[in-house]
């Protein structure tokens, strides 16, 4: 009779725990196009949508994804409110610390000043960076005023309004936005932060982080990873060899 | 929407407009405003019950149930609501998983904080992480609706102590002299007096009411203050319809939308009172009695 209960109480966790597996929630920002955005039909886009949809595919998992401030996003992972992030997040020491990463699924790329005029001071001047980033964190170390916002978007518009002299972003979410703007450049030498972009997990779920470490493998070996950051990123974009 | 949408690049104009207002980020933004009419639909009635309660424990002849009455008004009163919300959300939310947490998984020895992780067992983590999204969302804003029934319940409670006491004591005392025992005496004599008193108060918690609800963009529910900062930043042609820097121009509605609800809503308080005063010993009973 106590095994009975024993083996029924092993089957009900069992149970849970295939459940909590079988809807992965994917958390991200969804305000830094091209990586991941709302789009105008309101639903997450963007080269992160797609390529966890086809990492999710490729690992047999079913996905559900949600949507959290950038400034909050990984206190919300460690306290179970969804269970990756794939949300442009750069792979660094202080942040592997608290959470795990996936191997990168973007290299490690550029980050870029961007200015209303050619002359703008990057040394002493003030420069906007978002909240929470390698970015922020580099400017801080650096002679010049850093001001931080909670959005990507902001951080531009303080360059606009004249509250910052410069925005320092990651390249691929600044050349769009210079591109199409003619009164903002990009300005100063380009720099070279962080480990790549990975997917963020919590510490215990060793089991999904292989899963997906397996997934983005197999995306790098059949070339499927280069060609989904080449169509969203451009063709200067850094691929994988 | 309309048929003419399909090309959003080839559009200009009015035609142009009449798209992007209709697509689907937009009608998220539309959504949310009934989000925050919902929340105010619910948070207004059990912010006055939670009131009722709290008022009535004040006036208890029981001193634990008294002072839980006085703590409360005095406390929510004394803290700013936004240290109020930030607070009490997560003590809601944690607290209902370590309670689950006991009862459904009393064997589990691994501590619960690990550091910055607050880590249940995934049974009773709530809600269930393989629920639908929609069940974390109404979550969150049940979790909300409670934190701004217990704040505004506080400020309720003020306003029917003071309409308490304003009733006339010599009403009371008819009562008493009447032979009702307290209980009648204050269901019968003192509550349906007092509301004529409580309103010009419970009017203006109301108005408070109407301009906290963007506290809920702080709690990270998507209410209208974050459709209008995420609709109004600038949109590269990423997008179908791209466009430059619009906060401005979705915050001025948003001002227009809160100074019309409150209008309408003076309006309505002003009728409610010329109604709840007829017939009443009051100033404003008086003057309608002579204007009659």
């Amino acid at each position: 009779m106590k095994s009975l209960a024993i083996s029924a109480a092993v089957l009900a966790l069992a149970a849970t725990g295939a459940m909590a597996q079988d809807v992965v929630r994917m958390g991200t920002e969804g305000a830094y196009p091209p990586y991941n955005f709302i789009n105008d039909d309101g639903e997450v886009d963007g080269f992160e949508r797609e390529l966890g949809d086809e990492l999710c595919a490729r690992a047999e998992l079913t996905c559900e994804w949600v949507t959290n401030e950038w400034d909050s996003i990984i206190p919300n992972l460690t306290s179970g409110n969804y269970d990756t992030i794939i949300a442009g997040m750069s792979i660094t020491d202080e942040r592997d610390e608290i959470i795990d990463f996936t191997q990168n699924y973007i290299p490690p790329a550029s980050s870029l000043f961007m200015a209303l005029s050619e002359d703008a001071d990057l040394e002493g001047g003030v420069i906007a960076a978002q909240t929470n980033t390698i970015q922020a964190g580099y400017i801080a170390e650096t002679g010049a005023t850093l001001i931080e916002y909670a959005t990507p978007d902001e951080t531009v518009a303080a360059v606009r309004n004249g509250e910052a002299d410069a925005v320092f972003a990651d390249g691929d979410y600044l050349l769009p936005i210079a591109n199409e703007n003619e009164d903002l450049m990009i300005v100063g030498e380009p720099v070279q932060l962080g480990g790549g972009v990975g997917m963020g997990l919590r510490e215990t779920d060793t089991e999904l982080r292989d899963a997906f470490d397996a997934a983005i493998t197999s995306m790098k070996e059949d070339g499927t990873l280069n060609e989904m950051i080449t169509r969203w990123f451009g063709p200067e974009a850094a691929t994988y060899e | 929407m309309f048929a003419f949408c399909e090309d959003p690049s080839a559009l200009e104009g009015a035609r142009w407009f009449a798209c992007y207002l209709t697509n689907g980020v937009h009608f998220k933004f539309y959504q949310s405003f009934l989000v925050v009419l919902l929340l105010l639909a619910v948070t207004a009635p059990t912010a006055l019950a939670f009131g009722f309660a709290a008022a009535s424990a004040t006036r208890s002849r029981i001193p634990p149930v008294r002072w839980f009455g006085n703590i409360y008004t005095a406390m929510v009163r004394g803290i700013p609501d936004i240290a109020f919300f930030l607070f009490f959300v997560i003590v809601l939310d944690q607290g209902i998983e370590y309670l689950r947490h006991n009862i459904v998984c009393p064997d589990w020895t691994d501590p619960i904080r690990q550091g910055a992780n607050f880590i249940v067992c995934p049974a009773a983590r709530t809600p269930q992480s393989s629920s639908p999204q929609f069940v974390h969302e109404a979550y969150n804003f049940a979790l909300a609706v409670f934190t701004y029934a217990i704040v505004f319940g506080a400020f309720c409670a003020n306003v029917l102590i003071g309409a308490m006491r304003a009733v006339p004591r010599a009403q009371m005392e008819t009562a008493e002299a009447y032979g009702m025992t307290r209980r009648q005496a204050f269901w019968r004599i003192l509550v349906p007096q007092m509301w004529v008193y409580a309103l010009p108060g419970l009017s203006n918690v109301w108005m408070i009411l109407i301009k906290a609800t963007p506290l809920l963009f702080l709690l990270g529910i998507e209410d209208i203050v974050y459709w209008a900062r995420e609709l109004g930043g600038s949109r590269t042609s990423q997008y179908a319809y791209p466009h430059p820097d619009w906060r401005l121009w979705y915050f001025l509605g948003l001002l227009v939308f809160y100074l019309a609800f409150t209008r309408v809503s003076e309006i309505v308080l002003a009728r409610l009172t010329r109604r709840l005063s007829h017939g009443q010993a009051t100033a404003a009973g008086e003057q309608a009695r002579r204007a009659a």
